[in-house]
């Protein structure tokens, strides 16, 4: 269950939308006309392009990655989608608004950028046969071989001022549906999200920064999800855990901070592919140290431990200095894994 | 050091009207110039706000190489290839002054707008539904078309200026699918060419439109400039003739021990807290000068120069305290003589007043050199100098010189009728008349200048405005213009009229730079009607015949001084250069523009609407036409307009741009008056000791203050004689080189002698109700005053 970028969906809805309704929890007046997730199988490669009836939807891809000197790296490629209205229209009175983020992030270094663009012009857009999701210059492109699926080999280019990365993906395992099939339920009410994710590719490519390009290996995560009713009012942000285990396992988890005492969530993801969906509480998090970064205290070193699978593990970030300082600012970057378990993953954290 | 400020203070409470005089000067010369710069400072911060509104003035844009639109499929196109670039639809709303602005806030350079669109509620307003549009609360009062977003108010934005989505903006002015340029955000950009048909263009920081309308303000400059000249002579003269006054009891208070440091202090004390008291004074009457003639400047700006200039003034800081500062400044220059004097005050000299007439012939003399060598600086900038700068600095150079000549000229004048005079009473006149002038000298230069440029600005107005109509008439040849809304109404009307009128001449037009200057392209039919009424101001043979032929192409004047054309030059355009056959006087239009033949422009510019129409019908059945047209055919009212109304139009504008010229012109013959009353009150106190003698021989005081008004009168008409041939100079360098610089036409020079006479006697008039107070002062003097002159040192 993603629901980290469901933050970032909501709060970019929120600064283009009129103030939002008062209980947005009222399911009826949050969908306002939009269309609500159902039950049911995938329909790809249909399910890869844009659901312009549905208020949010994203295309979010993480990249833990290694230069040849063994330095680590991260990379970050997102492109989400807005609706002002559902559906599409001609040109610039198209409701559909699209937002771009890229970011590289090194021990020393963290570059981000940030695109912004109407539907229905051209300027942004996901087509799906052949797949390409694109705002700007910034491209997702489809690679596969006739008949795999699009998804399965990926071109990625992004770059902002100071920094590019060209990326090449090959999916070395399934797409795996999160939640109920795919029906991901987000709270008590009942409010859901479409989502799926490809946590299985192999990366390699180039990173430049200043000028410097260096080449780089690793491994990368795709959610693509698609909802259109926000969160609860009281929930004060989320920290979003994907782990890339060595043995090829994964582990998918957040809290949910509110008032009280949060709330846990977690999928366990086999080497194979078949996702477990963790029971609420399962996983538990517990921030070990805090780094001052943009003004304010944020959490870097995490102890994570998931008893039913043996996970007890600590997370480090490559460079606590990670911060998004883009419209809707977050801290986003790569993290190192130790403990039971070894491996690479990303940390978003949102709402400090 | 409290007695002494009290000893000088109290000569203004015994000398109240000279104090009334000081104050009044001052406050004049402050009001007018502060005025006219209160009037530039309005409508240059209008100029800058239209140039910042969308950082145009800060951010480079990308435009179509041919002026045209860009289409917006290449802009996707550079978005996609990596260019940082935002779309800008920009464009007259059809029917309204508006200019439509339309953007897009998603890739609006950051800081590009000072309206609040990033983010929350407006930003969804903005983007959704029929959008929103953007005003300034005054541009929002006046406007009332259909078919409008709905309204938002913003007072950063300038008047006149609604912005918009793009998308919006595109539907409004007909231009879906195209941009008319794009804002480059500041930072890195691809290390690409642009695609073919596009440049970069500099920021541009609303130099276009203060360059268009530079020698308008720079003409508001020179009139306000002339006028606080002229006020500081009056200030001049009531300081000048204070301190005469105060010689003796200056004199006792250096003897009483007051140091010369102190009482400069103290003097400088006084002159500051009156041109400080003046000078607020003066602000406060430059507020309401500007503020009265702001309206009319502004119209005047946007009839001439399409600029938009905000009809309502408001309080700059830096425009008081340089009006402040222009008084003090003023009111030391004016009394630096007087100051110079009090610090060589020689202690034990006799206190005897020395009028100014004592200034020395060879300080004449020596004025008289540096006028003369400034009449020559004066040529030789008018003869060899190009360009504005060149026109008003030969301008002043010709106008300070025949200042500085004019006490001289009249010294040899007086001479010269002194030793033709028979009789000693004539003898004296002469020879006092002549003794008095170096005390008068600054009023009647002061005169001399307001005088001049009545007759200069009045010659060139009226020459423009004889020519304007003679041109108005012949240009305005049809008798009705009609304007269809659509393509499509316009082919039904040209039917509809075919049978109706003598002929239909098409006027087509499309905007194209024309030598790198937005410029415009006409298209007009070969009719006799162009053929027998155009002028034209150059011609090779066989224009018309050429111009239909499409072997050539016409240009205004404007554009032919500008680039110093002739006959035969190419002049650059989309689809090949065309050679110049004919040049045609444009007044009005600050803008190039050629003309062509109608098939010639299509060919050219393919997308030009054929929507306005010149219709010839008899003038008796135009009337009928006209009506028959809204009430028949349904074309909306405005749509037609018949030839009067146009030239009402045009003349209206035309008076509205030299109303203001004319209320300046009238302030600075008023303050040139005062100037004369100052002077002469000042100079009839000190000639008391040249009168008495004459007196006392005999001479009624009748007969002595009828002499002295006759010698008022005298020098005033040497003034005004004097001013004649200068002010139909001034006017010829307005009319063949300052026009020419700054607007680009000029105009033949028509001398009115009736206007001249009649100026002659405003100014004798002047100098007669001037001359009256002293002269009715002397007429009544207590012949006890004249004997005390006798009498004592005094």
């Amino acid at each position: 269950m993603n629901v980290r970028a469901l933050i970032l969906g909501f709060v970019l809805a929120l600064s283009a939308l009129p103030a939002l309704p008062q209980g947005f929890a009222d399911m009826g007046r949050a969908a306002d006309g939009f269309a609500l997730p159902r039950r049911g199988a995938f329909s790809f490669p249909a399910d890869h392009g844009a659901h312009p009836d549905f208020r949010i939807e994203w295309w979010y891809l993480t990249a833990s990655l290694t230069g040849q000197d063994g330095t680590p790296y991260g990379a970050q490629w997102t492109l989400f989608r807005t609706a002002l209205a559902p559906g599409e229209g001609e040109g610039w009175s198209s409701p559909q608004l699209w937002m771009g983020h890229a970011a590289v992030t090194t021990p020393e270094r963290h570059l981000y950028a940030e695109r912004l663009a109407r539907g229905g012009i051209g300027q942004a857009g996901v087509t799906v046969e052949p797949f390409h999701a694109w705002i700007d210059d910034w491209q997702m492109t489809t690679r596969a071989a006739p008949g795999a699926d699009a998804l399965s080999a990926l071109d990625l280019t992004a770059g902002g001022d100071a920094f590019s990365y060209a990326l090449s993906l090959e999916a070395t395992g399934p797409i795996v549906a999160q939640g109920e099939g795919g029906y991901s339920v987000k709270s008590a009410a009942g409010q859901a999200s479409r989502y799926y994710s490809q946590p299985f590719y192999g990366v390699t490519g180039r990173v430049t920064i200043d000028g410097q390009t260096v080449p780089v290996t690793g491994q990368a995560w795709l959610d693509r999800e698609w909802s259109s009713q926000p969160l609860a009012p009281d929930q004060t942000g989320w920290d979003w855990f994907s782990l890339m285990f060595d043995d090829g396992s994964r582990l998918m988890g957040f809290r949910l901070r509110d008032a009280g005492s949060g709330f846990t969530s977690a999928t366990w993801i086999a080497a194979d592919g078949t996702p477990t969906p963790m029971p609420p509480g399962a996983l538990r998090v517990t921030p070990l140290r805090e780094a001052d970064v943009a003004d304010r205290s944020v959490p870097v070193e995490w102890r994570l431990e998931l008893p039913a699978r043996g996970v007890d593990v600590t997370v480090t970030a490559v460079n606590p200095g990670a911060w998004m300082g883009t419209l809707v600012p977050y801290w986003e970057g790569p993290i190192l894994i130790a403990g039971s378990h070894r491996g690479r993953g990303y940390l978003e954290m949102t709402g400090y | 050091m409290r007695a002494g400020l009290s000893a000088l203070l109290s000569h203004w409470l015994r000398h109240p009207v000279q104090l009334a005089m000081l104050m009044l000067g001052l406050a004049l010369a402050t009001a007018l110039w502060s005025g006219v710069q209160a009037i530039n400072a309005e409508a240059r911060a209008s100029y800058d706000s239209a140039a910042a509104v969308l950082g145009q003035n800060r951010m480079e844009r990308i435009v179509s190489q041919d002026g045209g639109p860009v289409a917006q499929d290449l802009y996707v196109a550079l978005r996609r290839d990596g260019w940082k670039v935002s779309p800008v639809v920009e464009g007259r709303l059809p029917a309204t002054d508006l200019r439509l602005l339309g953007i897009d806030p998603l890739t609006l350079p950051a800081g590009a707008t000072s309206v609040p669109l990033r983010g929350g509620a407006d930003l969804a307003d903005f983007l959704s539904g029929g959008g929103r549009l953007y005003l300034n609360p005054e541009t929002a009062a006046g406007l009332r078309p259909d078919g409008l977003p709905a309204l938002r108010t913003d007072p950063g934005l300038p008047p006149g200026t609604g912005l918009t989505d793009v998308g919006v903006a595109q539907r409004l002015l007909g231009m879906e699918g195209r941009l008319s340029y794009l804002l480059v955000s500041p930072g890195a950009q691809p290390d690409r060419p642009l695609p073919q048909g596009l440049v970069r263009r500099a920021p541009d920081d609303g130099t276009d439109i203060a360059r268009l309308t530079d020698s308008f303000h720079l003409n508001l400059t020179a009139f306000g400039f002339l006028a606080f000249a002229v006020g500081l002579f009056i200030v001049n003269s009531a300081i000048g003739l204070a301190f005469e006054q105060r010689r003796a009891m200056l004199r006792t208070l250096r003897a009483l021990g007051l140091s010369a440091r102190t009482l400069m202090g103290l003097v400088l004390l006084e002159l500051l807290v009156l041109a400080l008291a003046a000078g607020m004074t003066g602000i406060g009457l430059g507020y309401l000068v500007a503020a009265a003639l702001l309206p009319d400047v502004a119209a005047t700006l946007r009839g001439l120069y399409g600029a938009e200039v905000t009809g309502t003034l408001s309080l700059r800081p830096g425009w008081w305290l340089a009006g402040l500062g222009m008084a003090m400044a003023g009111t030391l220059l004016a009394a630096g003589q007087s100051l110079w004097r009090l610090w060589h005050l020689p202690l034990l000299a006799p206190a005897q007043p020395r009028a100014w007439a004592r200034a020395s012939a060879r300080s004449l003399w020596r004025q008289g050199v540096a006028g003369a060598a400034l009449l020559g600086l004066a040529a030789g900038l008018l003869a060899f100098g190009t360009g504005l700068g060149a026109g008003f600095g030969g301008l002043a150079a010709l106008l300070i010189g025949a200042a500085l000549c004019l006490p001289p000229v009249l010294i040899l004048v007086t001479g010269l009728g002194g030793r033709m005079a028979r009789g000693a009473l004539v003898q004296w006149f002469w020879a006092d008349t002549r003794q008095q002038v170096p005390g008068l000298s600054l009023a009647l230069m002061a005169l001399l200048l307001a005088l001049a440029a009545n007759i200069g600005v009045g010659t060139m107005v009226s020459s423009f405005r004889q020519t304007f109509v003679g041109w108005l008439d012949q240009r305005l040849a049809s008798e009705l213009y009609v304007t269809a809304r659509s393509a499509q109404e316009a082919r039904r009307l040209e039917a509809w009229l075919a049978p109706r009128t003598d002929a239909v001449l098409p006027i087509l037009s499309a905007g194209t730079p024309l030598f790198g200057r937005p410029g415009e392209v006409y298209g007009i039919t070969d009719h006799p009607t162009y053929r027998d009424n155009w002028p034209l101001l150059a011609a090779l043979p066989d224009v018309w015949g050429r111009i239909a032929a499409g072997q050539g192409l016409m240009v205004n004047e404007q554009l032919y001084r500008a680039e110093a054309l002739a006959l035969g030059d190419a002049v650059d355009l989309p689809g090949g250069p065309l050679p110049v056959v004919g040049v045609y006087s444009d007044y009005g239009n600050p803008r190039p523009q050629v003309l062509m033949a109608p098939e010639a422009l299509m060919a050219r510019f393919p997308d030009t609407p054929r929507l306005r129409f010149g219709l010839r019908v008899d003038p008796d059945r135009a009337g009928a036409l006209a009506a028959a047209l809204v009430a028949d055919f349904g074309l909306p009212d405005g749509a037609v307009v018949d030839q009067a109304t146009l030239k009402a139009l045009s003349l209206q504008v035309f008076e509205r741009t030299f109303a203001v010229t004319a209320a300046l012109n009238v302030l600075t013959l008023g303050i040139a008056g005062l100037a004369m009353v100052a002077s002469l009150l000042t100079l009839s106190g000190l000639r008391l000791p040249q009168v008495a003698p004459v007196w006392a021989m005999g001479l009624t005081r009748r007969r002595l203050a009828l002499l002295d008004f006759a010698r008022t009168l005298l020098l005033a008409a040497l003034t005004a004689m004097a001013a004649l041939p200068l002010g139909l100079v001034l006017a010829w360098v307005l009319l063949a080189v300052v026009n020419v610089a700054a607007f680009g036409w000029r105009l033949p020079m028509q001398v009115f002698a009736g206007d001249l006479a009649r100026l002659g006697g405003i100014a004798l008039l002047a100098a007669g109700v001037a001359g009256l107070v002293p002269v009715l002062r002397l007429a009544r003097i207590a012949p006890a005053a004249l004997l005390r002159v006798f009498a004592n040192e005094r």
